[in-house]
């Protein structure tokens, strides 16, 4: 099985995102915090005429927080625009999807976005469901709880 | 009427145009039972229609059509070949008749009866009539939603990059007639926005204005009589949500009338007014829009609606364990009615679960609210996708918030006339005007760092929830908007304190409050507590005779004090009163009072604490509950001895002890003699001063201070013989020393620890006249 990946920095590994689920890559602005939301929430952002919820992968992933990050990939989840803070862009290019091998122990967060993995010159990368770090209404509540 | 005639026609024609595939879907497979459905909706829509709008003739169609369709859901024909075509020569006959409606222009009805004959059952097959082409030019152009969206983004993108031009231009000090032009261009922007954003905009007014001469018709053909309220018309929708309801809306009044309110004779039986009472009323909650339909009629008979269902083939004892709330939700069943015969108003039961079908499809919700014999309250809540609110805009801290401004009652200063704010326990009350209020500190509730107290206050927003009011705190309130509300991420949502997100003009996103869920956030109960002081008020002015406040004390008696002593009825934390220094003290305010309690305090979380006040000094006085104001009687018995309680009076028949004031102040007020003045004390750095003498100087009913107050002067100035002291007033100055034993060449000053001699020297300065 082989597509279209977007090649990224995420939480400070290299991962490979589904070009089908990116509806954009754009560089954030100015960011209004939401008080008293999921600390995964980093605010909202305008983006042309729409309004999109800002999610700060690191921490969704466990990593601390970055301020300075203001790359992110647009995705569409249950007609909410997400902008998701990824450290860097690097490629898009064709790969072939493999399972994940067996034995590889990822912790819970990343457990929960890995489809598999991809080789770009035999560096293997994870190829992940970036709209998994969505956080879901019920998961929210909980974090804010 | 003319546009309610417009909007059926682009209406049934609109349905049509969905309803050619299904019908030859049908055709094609006549036992498809989701077909059938679409089109038996269809035709009882169009019935439904036609009904109030005065078209007999598609009445008498659709009505057959209806019949037929509803035996074969029923089971009781099969959808044969004749049949099939014989409902789509109707269906087709009904397009044809809408057509000439709308161009003005005449049918003969002539065949229509052969039409309806033909669905009878074992009648000839109808030969299928030509489909006539001509459509006559409309007066108004339907617009796909999805394509007012797009203008509408579009304008949202336009508004932004003039506001980006705008703020280039003035950083580079433009040209005047370039400027002039940017203006041009902006009115014209902003014009257009309006106009865009109307567009997708209406009234709720515009699904209500045709209810009452529904309601009349209605029940002038069942006989009945009816009287209609209709609340909140001018609540705003969007245009597609207002095109949802408006059948669901047509249906469910129907009902009510139908098989909700009953007749004037069977009110009468069971005592109530004979007009029948429908209120159909709009309201924004959140994110929501919730039309409610309520009727004062019987009610949902469910034994009435199992007992149907278990006719059509359900199993009862499985309808019968239902809870009480999914027994109610039976009434969507499909195919349902509880009307035994069919009338031409409703009761083929499609209502309901078209209605559901209907409010679901656009990610709604229908609640059924139920009591028998007492009447239906249907809910039908809508999202708010779209709406255009108007907004006040505040600020808190760095950030921007809306607020919908129909909560709002009003808006005022924190230092305003007439406005008091308290600590009670460790919440705050806001007195405006005689009325109290929980305050709610919206930077606080928010964990936004609240800047530095503005030298104005903050400002006090009251809003009004229905069940009762709060005043919100906010830094600043900026301005009065109206903004496009959308609900935001469900992460976001989930922290039940918001009620959607907006874009600005700034081009910064915001978030609208959800009042109730802030609300609900600080804990806000509205219940007796706070209401006891605004009931007060008015209980006063009526009563004659010296009024007192009823409530239930500490050791369950009820009692009674005269409200003239009572400053104020308040509620704390237990925690807030502790037996210190050898009685009873309550911490309030940031002072502390003596606290009076005939009972024990132990075991409660919360008290309520009457403060007494005379005209120098205030106690409080434990209570369990504040409970009345009641008008004592002239007549009180005495007790036997002096105490606590000054008699007992007579209160709606009930004996009730009567807290005697001046015992209560006599025992437990501070002793504060005549209250002498002031003692000014200056600290050498060690603190002594403050720690050590200041106490003993306020226990002999000195006030002490630091600082001199050029009003009141004081009495004397005490101070160590090496202290530096400013210049002060023209009270003597009594120095203390160190060492027991005074230095030589005496200079009159008084050993530190010696406190009658202290006290003595204060004294006499009082004595000689003060200052």
């Amino acid at each position: 099985m082989s597509g279209l990946y977007l090649v990224a920095q995420l939480a400070g590994r290299t991962v490979a995102i589904d070009s089908g689920q990116v509806e954009s890559v754009v560089d954030i602005g100015e960011v209004t915090a939401v008080p008293r939301t999921s600390a995964v929430v980093r605010g909202l952002a305008a983006l042309r005429s729409r309004v999109v919820t800002v999610i700060d992968t690191r921490v969704a992933l466990g990593v601390p927080a970055q301020d300075a990050a203001h790359r992110a990939v647009i995705v569409h989840v249950d007609g909410h625009h997400y902008a998701l803070l990824v450290d860097a862009l690097e490629d898009v290019a064709p790969f072939a999807l493999q399972p994940l091998a067996n034995g590889i122990a990822l912790d819970p967060a990343w457990a929960s976005i890995a489809r598999g993995l991809v080789e770009r010159d035999g560096e293997p990368m994870l190829a992940i469901d970036l709209a998994a770090l969505v956080p879901a209404a019920a998961a929210a509540a909980a974090v804010a709880a | 009427m003319d546009d309610l005639l417009q909007e059926f026609i682009a209406e049934t024609r609109e349905t049509l145009e969905a309803l050619s595939g299904e019908i030859v879907a049908w055709e094609a497979n006549p036992s498809d039972g989701a077909r059938l459905d679409a089109i038996f909706r269809f035709v009882h829509t169009v019935k439904g229609s036609c009904g109030f709008l005065d078209l007999p003739r598609l009445a008498r169609l659709s009505h057959a059509a209806e019949d037929v369709l509803a035996a074969v859901r029923a089971g009781d024909r099969v959808p044969d070949r004749a049949l099939v075509n014989a409902v789509l020569a109707i269906v087709d006959r009904i397009g044809e008749l809408v057509e000439a409606i709308d161009a003005g222009s005449a049918i003969a009805d002539t065949g229509e009866e052969l039409l309806i004959a033909a669905l009878a059952e074992g009648s000839a097959e109808v030969a299928q009539t030509a489909q006539p082409a001509q459509r006559a030019p409309s007066r108004s152009v339907r617009l796909n939603v999805e394509l007012l969206d797009r203008m509408m983004s579009g304008m949202s993108d336009m508004v932004l990059a003039r506001n980006e031009l705008a703020r280039r231009l003035r950083e580079d000090n433009a040209d005047p007639a370039i400027e002039a032009a940017l203006e041009r261009l902006s009115a014209t922007v902003s014009d257009m926005r309006d106009t865009v954003t109307r567009t997708r905009m209406q009234k709720i007014d515009q699904l209500f204005s045709p209810l009452p001469r529904l309601v009349r018709d209605t029940a002038a053909a069942l006989g009945k009589s009816v009287s209609l309220n209709i609340e909140g018309a001018d609540v705003e929708l969007d245009r597609e949500m207002i095109e949802v309801l408006r059948d669901p809306l047509v249906h469910i009044i129907r009902n009510a009338i139908d098989h909700g309110i009953e007749t004037p004779a069977l009110r009468r039986a069971a005592g109530k007014r004979e007009n029948g009472r429908l209120t159909v009323s709009a309201r924004q909650s959140g994110n929501q829009i919730i039309v409610e339909i309520a009727d004062d009629g019987a009610g949902i008979d469910i034994d009435r609606v199992i007992a149907k269902l278990v006719a059509g083939g359900r199993d009862e004892r499985e309808l019968r364990a239902l809870s009480d709330k999914a027994r109610l939700d039976l009434v969507f069943a499909p195919g349902l009615t509880t009307k035994d015969e069919v009338s031409d108003v409703s009761g083929r039961g499609v209502g309901m679960d078209v209605v559901r079908t209907g409010i679901e499809q656009i990610g709604g919700r229908v609640e059924l609210d139920s009591v028998a014999g007492r009447g239906l309250r249907i809910a039908v809540h809508v999202p708010l996708t779209l709406s255009i609110i108007p907004t006040i805009v505040v600020g808190v801290g760095e950030q921007l918030f809306a607020i919908p401004r129909q909560a709002i009652e009003e808006i005022v200063t924190e230092y305003g006339e007439a406005i008091r704010v308290d600590q009670v326990g460790n919440s705050c009350v806001v007195t405006v005007r005689e009325r109290r209020l929980p305050l709610i500190d919206l930077g606080e509730r928010l964990g936004l760092a609240g800047g530095k107290p503005l030298p104005s206050g903050r400002m006090l927003a009251i809003v009004g929830l229905g069940v009762g009011s709060f005043a919100l705190a906010v830094d600043s309130v900026l301005d009065a908007e109206e903004l496009v509300i959308k609900p935001a991420a469900p992460a976001v949502m989930a922290s039940g304190l918001y009620a959607g997100q907006t874009l600005p003009d700034s081009g910064r996103p915001m978030l609208m409050i959800d009042c109730a869920g802030i609300a609900a956030d600080a804990g806000l109960r509205f219940d007796r507590a706070i209401g006891a002081d605004e009931d007060a008020g008015d209980a006063v002015a009526e009563t004659p005779g010296i009024p007192a406040l009823l409530f239930r004390d500490l050791d369950d008696m009820v009692r009674a004090v005269p409200l003239a002593v009572v400053d104020r009825v308040e509620q704390v934390d237990a925690d807030a009163a502790s037996f210190t220094a050898g009685t009873l003290r309550l911490t309030i305010d940031g002072q502390v009072l003596p606290l009076a309690a005939l009972g024990d305090i132990g075991g409660r979380e919360r008290l309520g604490v009457l403060r007494l006040r005379d005209d120098s000094s205030e106690i409080g006085y434990a209570i369990a509950d504040a409970l009345d104001i009641v008008a004592l009687p002239e007549r009180i018995s005495p007790p036997r001895a002096p105490g606590p309680i000054a008699g007992v009076v007579l209160v709606d028949d009930e004996p009730v002890e009567l807290l005697d004031a001046h015992w209560l102040f006599a025992t437990h007020a501070e002793r504060r003699d005549a209250a002498p003045g002031a003692v000014r004390i200056v600290d050498s750095g060690d603190g002594w001063m403050s720690i050590f003498l200041r106490p003993i100087l306020e226990q002999a009913g000195y006030r002490v201070v630091t600082t001199l107050d050029h009003e009141e002067g004081t009495l004397a100035t005490l101070a160590f013989d090496d202290a530096e002291i400013a210049p002060g007033d023209a009270a003597p100055v009594l120095r203390l020393r160190r060492q027991r034993i005074a230095a030589a060449g005496a200079d009159g000053s008084i050993y530190r620890y010696d406190r009658p001699g202290i006290l003595a020297a204060v004294q006499r300065q009082h004595a000689g006249g003060g200052r």
